[in-house]
């Protein structure tokens, strides 16, 4: 199955909610409306003829250009993308990535928690680095930096802190 | 010494009881299990037959830190890290040596710019005996660090009276010995002057 066929399957089910397809790309994707991102996570996992079962990867990705003089060039708006990359067992080789847009400031994405369990730490690591906010996560706290960091240090714009815990940093 | 000159058997040792305690601490420093990343690699090899920090007296790496009394910080300390390092430092009995083990621990190392969570130098949470720097450090710099812990031992004065201006090295394995013209501070500071007016640029007639 191709890359365009996911796609006509994926449209045909949810429509709307497919906001772009990028069939050609080296990893063929869709941009899928935040809201929706679970039922077209559960449907790419439980459909019989699609049957991801699998996610590898889980990532954020924060586009900003914080040089003045290279943001008409840079070619986004800043926002925030969650990137979902799933493959399945069942047909082996078969790919297909999905990403969310988000706005920088508040980012909120419903959880995929309940499609793939593999999903929990990966939230939680994008929430640690990025400050996205995954609603009705089972465990929302932070998983590599202390609990009383402040921050999210993958972000662009981020400033990095004088001192923790009473320890120079730089 | 005409009193007692002669008069004791074969096997028979004199020595001032501070010597003798230096010598018994220097030659069975018990290091703590303490790898913290990949310069952890190194130390294990150190602490294996082809190095054998055994010959040196410290090859019993403790996994407590109350039977320790080297700190080899051997790895990169991340900030959550520095809170347990200084916790052990603080656990292990007196007298306690730490030697900072590869550029993380000296300073930060490639992290220093953009490591948001990696502190920048171990010295920053514990106070620290004996830099070993390099990323990582050959086994054979480790040991080299060891014994200049020894040293420092060696010159510890626990029950004669404290002296200031003591120099912690013994020249006989640690300090650098510098040649004769200098090794005064002036002939230094005059030696340094001279090399810098020498490195000006020659000036160009107009």
């Amino acid at each position: 199955m191709t890359a365009a066929e996911i796609i006509a399957i994926l449209q045909a089910e949810f429509g709307p909610a497919i906001l772009a397809a990028h069939p050609e790309a080296l990893d063929p994707f869709v941009q899928v409306e935040s809201a929706k991102i679970a039922e077209v996570c559960t449907f790419l996992k439980s459909d019989p003829r699609l049957q991801f079962d699998f996610l590898n990867n889980l990532s954020g990705v924060d586009y900003l250009e914080t040089d003045p003089k290279k943001v008409a060039k840079a070619g986004f708006e800043p926002h925030l993308e969650v990137v979902y990359h799933m493959s399945t067992f069942a047909h082996p080789g078969r790919r297909f990535t999905v990403k969310v847009v988000l706005s920088r400031s508040g980012a909120e994405v419903p959880t995929v928690c309940n499609v793939w369990r593999t999903a929990d730490w990966h939230e939680r690591e994008c929430f640690d680095l990025f400050g996205i906010r995954f609603m009705s996560h089972p465990d929302p706290r932070r998983i590599l930096l202390a609990d009383d960091w402040v921050g999210h240090p993958l972000l662009k714009d981020y400033e990095f802190p004088l001192e923790y815990a009473d320890i120079r940093c730089r | 010494m005409p009193l007692l000159e002669n008069r004791f058997e074969d096997g028979f040792v004199v020595t001032s009881l501070d010597q003798a305690i230096d010598w018994a601490r220097a030659s069975s420093l018990w290091p703590m299990t303490f790898g913290l990343a990949c310069c952890a690699i190194e130390m294990m090899a150190v602490g294996g037959p082809r190095y054998d920090i055994d010959r040196f007296g410290a090859g019993a790496f403790r996994a407590t830190p109350r039977q320790a009394d080297l700190m080899i910080v051997a790895g990169t300390v991340n900030l959550k890290m520095a809170e347990r390092v200084r916790r052990l430092y603080d656990l292990m009995p007196d007298p306690k040596f730490v030697i900072a083990m590869g550029a993380c621990t000296c300073g930060g190392g490639p992290y220093y710019k953009y490591g948001y969570n990696v502190v920048k130098g171990v010295d920053l949470v514990v106070p620290v005996d004996v830099y070993v720097p390099g990323c990582p450090p050959r086994p054979e710099a480790l040991l080299e660090g060891l014994m200049r812990v020894q040293d420092k031992i060696r010159t510890m004065r626990t029950l004669r009276k404290e002296v200031a201006d003591v120099e912690m090295m013994p020249k006989r394995t640690g300090g650098v010995l510098l040649p004769d013209e200098l090794n005064e501070t002036a002939k230094a500071t005059a030696y340094r002057v001279a090399q810098k007016e020498a490195a000006k640029p020659a000036k160009v007639q107009p």
